[in-house]
């Protein structure tokens, strides 16, 4: 919201720098975003006098002119404008001038002739037609302001003018108004604001005879007034509405319509004109439309509307889309002579949901929108009356026709002097609480009733007082304690420290962690070799995506590791080897059920490794974590990886993850041209899994005795069933089993290898014999032998 | 007998300082005072001897042999030191060539910053809550005074999943499960993954992360807030930090606030990062909007709370002086090794 200093000064004069004004504005609570002065950036223009015009000696199209700037003598300046006579008045660029658009004039030859500056247009100065309606567009900016010769042209324009640019919360409906900041102002500085009830003459007659109003939908329009104006001149506004209606932002366009613009401006009331001429039976109906009925709105866009919105009709046809725009056959024309003026009410929602079906956002839309108080309808069509009178381009029938069901919200509030400072941690008196809450034009009676402004419609209990008083008083003045309350406690403090550890040690393994979204394009789960019926496909969706390429919430989190890899691997990173911990997301239900939301554990590398590098990191991580028992079962039901070269881990029956090389296939859809081993594992399911109850064992006391043995063996024959034969069979005495050695080639025959373990047995209690240790090894070759056709080497 | 003697010592005195590593040493040891050696065979020539000259014959032999001994030994000891210094002297290497590569990961900066935030609270008495990122339209707007068709909604470009279900557009959600769930005190901070439909550019992006706090209590104060904000942001940004609190409008709290924290580029003297205001918006906050409380069970006659929100990316981002929030997605190793 827009604040020019000229118009503030009409309620309330302050004496303070702009810079100043900003701060304190901002510190009571209205945040200032920007200010600036549109003169600062014009620089050295000032009004002259053309008091000759000679051809150019070199050219048909340039003119050399004299021009008096009240200066030591005239200056000479060549022009190519043709509209120029001898005695117009002219805004001109001395040499070293600035133009808004950051031209810096020189003086300098034009084909031969020495031009000293520069004469405008009026869009070189920053302007447009509508802000002097009597120049021309192409040509130079021919003046008719009262100035005199050698005045800087940016004050005898009205451009240099001070603009405070305001953020307001949607909470301060009030504030999108000139009244509403300059309020704003008078209690920041503690002044009182000077704002006058509209009064209008009339000139007799009566409204109602002139126009009937009804309302079938009270609900979406809770109050409808007109006014009607008769004898209206069209014309021009004055130049000082049209000054302010600029700062503001707003293009002037004629007198009753400016009119409109302004009281909006000023009273943030959105408010309407209508040429009676197209209300032929002299009637409004506010209702709602019918399905596919269709307007030609003021842009000159064929709508379609259905019963969701509401619009205001002649009876029959729909002439205005409530609260948005104006319909293009009823806006007022240069001959227009009577004018109905509409000031309303329009339920916010619906105003809201009918701006964004026709997908136009006006800033009648805009205001409607955050929710107006019904009262101020009267004083803005009162105030539009009373500025058809002051510029005298209308004669306002007496009396107005108000369809009016609106309620006031009544609410019931007490000034707590006690319970607000002890909530404020304030130490304010009841006096002085009062007087800042009157310096924001609320009362408060002797009973302790709080009397709020019809306009703080925002103020609702307890701590809405609360926040007026602190703010005026200042948050910075409450001195800052540290509240000792106790923490509570939660589950999720507990998981949280262990997604921590699982960081740390994958960093400590070389793993560089990794953020990735979590929506991600429905292609990955193609790319990623998930077949079209896949229930993996079954994906929350987004209904209004920034684009397919994060429409669905993703069920997997590989495909984005992939990615990222792969941008590793196309920025030509060498060895890559990266983690995420992120969530995974799988419906439970229709839409409108959440989804179960998983953390995923992903590992991903590429480079120097291979399939046992990757199990190795994942089983370092895993000791880490202190999940004991788990067991590597070749294969995954997941399509992306290598099918003879990937596993499923599990701690007894309960699946903790899956690992493996990438599909050669997929690796190749993302774009990696080297092999990649990937892990993902359940966060959750692995903090079930955490064995916390550490419980030391002593350190042996007898010596351990190591054996190896070399078998040959199928070659389809798991490593893992050799290890568990050597373990059970080694009972109580079993401390260690490692492979050494595996080989396959010559001396070995065809689809067999020869697998070689050291083998540790220690007994807890003695010092072993040979004996002990050769029955634990006749135990492990006889059941090798009879179970899986091994032969000792 | 005498004179062998002395032959002998001065013998093996020269053979000792002539020997010049250890196995010499041990060749004189063996050849002169081991079992065989040559003054060891002396002392069983002392039965030839009267018995008067036996006793002082013997105890010269003992003494020689004893001084020799001695003698041998701190030889032995300087060989063997000597022979240490040009060991390490041949060990020498260049310490200058390349280490032998050992690689360490790297946890995200994001994740760095977060942690050093998570551990200011834990050490103030805070602990962690969690939340579903695919929210409830309820936990997300309607629970925190903003109910449907509000202005605030326009504000907050929102993912729908359907009507009822959006992604989670701040972490305050969280504020309404954590309520509902336990009972007052209450003393937690909720980081989290929110969602925005913003397009991706260098400072915006649809998914960024919000570290949501909340105390309730009997008693809690605005100066609380004041006080719990500072020490944190002390604890961050260093203690000469100042703060500034404008007052702002948040739907579930009131009063509502922004802080600001003095720029750390010019102190709060205005320079071109802080747009020559001298201070920089760090977080939004306020007590929590009785409406709120009741939303979710709790009497705001009894108790009162507040509330804060703060935006991760731009603290990291300050802190190591990243201009574009897209590296943080990219995952660039290149990037992530910085950290």
């Amino acid at each position: 919201m827009k604040l020019p200093k000229t118009w503030l000064d009409e309620y309330v004069e302050l004496d303070v720098s702009p810079r100043q004004f900003a701060a304190d504005m901002t510190m009571s609570g209205s945040k200032v975003e920007e200010y600036y002065n549109d003169g600062d950036k014009i620089k050295n223009v000032v009004i002259g006098r053309v008091d000759s015009i000679e051809d150019h000696p070199d050219s048909d199209h340039l003119v050399v002119c004299q021009i008096d700037v009240a200066g030591e003598r005239k200056l000479q300046i060549v022009t190519g404008a043709s509209n120029l006579k001898v005695g117009d008045i002219v805004p001109v660029c001395l040499d070293g001038a600035h133009l808004p658009d950051g031209k810096v004039i020189k003086k300098g030859k034009l084909r031969g002739v020495l031009s000293e500056g520069m004469l405008c247009s009026l869009s070189e100065l920053g302007l447009t037609l509508g802000d002097f309606p009597y120049a021309i567009e192409d040509g130079i900016f021919v003046i008719e302001e009262p100035c005199n010769l050698g005045d800087d042209a940016t004050k005898v324009l009205g451009i240099d003018n001070v603009v405070t640019d305001f953020e307001i919360t949607s909470n301060r409906t009030d504030c999108y108004s000139i009244i509403g900041l300059a309020r704003e102002a008078a209690a920041t500085y503690d002044k009182k604001a000077n704002i006058k009830t509209p009064v209008v003459k009339g000139c007799g007659g009566n409204a109602a005879d002139h126009i009937s109003v009804a309302v079938e939908a009270p609900d979406l329009c809770p109050r409808y007034i007109a006014r009607v104006v008769k004898n209206v001149k069209i014309g021009p506004s004055p130049r000082w509405m049209r000054e302010r209606l600029r700062l503001c932002g707003v293009r002037p366009i004629s007198n009753i319509v400016d009119i409109t613009n302004y009281v909006m401006l000023e009273y943030g009331q959105p408010l309407h004109a209508f040429d009676a001429r197209f209300l032929p039976d002299r009637k409004i109906l506010v209702r709602r439309a019918n399905e596919g009925e269709k307007i030609t709105t003021l842009d000159g866009t064929d709508r379609v509307l259905d019963p969701s919105i509401l619009v205001i009709t002649d009876g029959k046809q729909p002439v205005a889309v409530a609260g948005v725009m104006g319909g293009l056959d009823s806006e007022i024309k240069e001959d227009t002579t009577e004018v109905i003026f509409e000031s309303a009410n329009f339920n916010g929602p619906c105003v809201r949901k009918g701006a964004r079906k026709l997908g136009m956002r006006t800033d009648a839309s805009n205001l409607y929108e955050k929710g107006l108080p019904a009262y101020q309808t009267k004083l803005a069509i009162d105030r539009v009356c009373e500025l058809v009178e002051l510029l005298g381009c209308g004669e306002v029938v007496d009396g107005c026709v108000d369809v009016d069901n609106s309620t006031e919200k009544k609410i019931d509030l007490k000034l707590d002097v006690e319970r607000t400072n002890k909530f404020l941690a304030t130490s304010l008196s009841r006096d002085e609480m009062v007087a800042i809450l009157r310096r924001l034009e609320f009362d408060v009676l002797d009973d302790d009733t709080i009397i709020v402004p019809a306009y703080r419609q925002d103020i609702e209990c307890f701590a809405d007082v609360a926040e007026e008083i602190v703010r005026i008083y200042g948050y910075n003045k409450v001195e800052p304690s540290l509240f000792k309350g106790s923490a509570t406690t939660t589950v999720t403090a507990k998981y949280h420290d262990f997604k921590q550890k699982v960081s740390d040690a994958l960093a400590s393994l070389g793993f560089f962690e990794i953020k990735t979204y979590t929506f991600i394009s429905p292609k990955l789960y193609d790319k990623a070799l998930l077949a079209d019926d896949s229930s993996l496909r079954n994906s929350v969706t987004i209904l209004n995506p920034l684009g397919e390429d994060s429409s669905i919430m993703r069920t997997l989190t590989m495909p984005s590791m992939l990615s990222i890899l792969s941008k590793n691997y196309n920025n030509r990173n060498t060895d890559v080897a990266l983690f995420e911990i992120g969530k995974t997301f799988t419906p439970t239900g229709d839409a409108n059920t959440l989804p179960d939301e998983k953390s995923v554990i992903t590992l991903g590398a590429y480079g120097n490794l291979d399939f046992y590098d990757m199990k190795g990191y994942v089983c370092a991580l895993l000791d880490n974590l202190k999940i004991k028992d788990v067991s590597f079962e070749s294969g995954t039901d997941l399509p992306y990886y290598h099918p003879g070269r990937c596993a499923t881990l599990k701690v007894g029956d309960t699946v903790i993850g899956r690992m493996g090389q990438i599909h050669p296939v997929c690796a190749d859809n993302f774009d990696i041209g080297s092999d990649v081993y990937a892990a993902e594992l359940s966060l959750e399911t692995l903090y079930d899994l955490v064995d916390t109850d550490i419980t030391y064992i002593p350190l042996p006391k007898f010596p351990a005795v190591t054996r190896d043995l070399a078998l040959l063996c199928d070659d389809e024959l798991e490593a893992a069933k050799i290890e568990n034969v050597i373990k059970t069979e080694s009972k109580k005495l079993f401390e260690d089993c490692k492979l050494f050695d595996i080989y396959k080639g010559s001396q070995i025959p065809e689809g067999k290898k020869s697998i070689a373990f050291t083998i540790t047995l220690r007994a807890a209690d003695r010092t072993l014999v040979d004996e002990d240790v050769d029955n634990v090894m006749k135990r492990i070759i006889k059941k090798l032998v009879a179970d899986f056709g091994c032969e000792q080497r | 007998m005498k004179d062998k003697i002395k032959a002998i010592s001065e013998l093996v005195e020269q053979k000792l300082s002539e020997a010049n590593d250890a196995a010499s040493l041990e060749n004189i040891r063996i050849n002169y005072l081991g079992k065989k050696g040559e003054l060891t065979s002396l002392l069983r020539e002392l039965g030839k001897l009267s018995p008067e000259e036996r006793p002082a014959m013997g105890q010269l032999v003992n003494e020689v042999k004893q001084r020799l001994e001695a003698e041998l030994d701190q030889r032995k000891a300087s060989i063997a030191k000597l022979e240490l210094e040009n060991k390490l002297k041949n060990e020498k290497i260049d310490v200058t060539l390349p280490a032998k590569e050992k690689k360490l990961g790297h946890i995200h900066p994001m994740n760095i910053v977060l942690r050093e935030i998570e551990d200011i609270f834990k050490e103030m008495g805070f602990t962690i809550a969690d939340g579903p990122e695919v929210e409830l339209d309820y936990y997300n707007f309607e629970a925190l005074n903003v109910p449907k068709d509000h202005p605030a909604r326009d504000t907050q470009d929102t993912f729908y999943i359907s009507d009822n279900v959006v992604l989670r557009t701040q972490t305050s959600p969280m504020q309404i499960r954590v309520m509902e769930n336990n009972k007052p005190p209450i003393k937690i901070i909720a980081p989290g993954t929110v969602y925005r439909s913003d397009a991706m550019d260098a400072t915006h992006s649809p998914v960024f992360h919000q570290i949501e706090g909340l105390v309730v209590d009997k008693g809690v104060t605005f100066a609380d807030l004041k006080g719990t904000l500072e020490t944190f942001a002390r604890k961050l940004y260093g203690t000469d930090t100042g703060f500034r609190y404008r007052p702002h409008h948040f739907p579930f709290t009131e009063p509502s606030a922004e802080m600001d924290i003095t720029c750390f580029n010019c102190h709060g003297e205005g320079c071109r990062l802080c747009k020559g205001e001298g201070y920089i918006e760090i977080l939004g906050a306020g007590m929590v909007h009785p409406k709120v409380l009741e939303t979710c069970g709790i009497d705001p006659n009894e108790y009162s709370g507040f509330a804060f929100g703060l935006g991760l990316e731009r603290v990291v981002m300050r802190r190591y002086n990243i201009d574009d929030l897209r590296l943080f997605t990219e995952n660039d190793v290149r990037f992530l090794k910085q950290f």
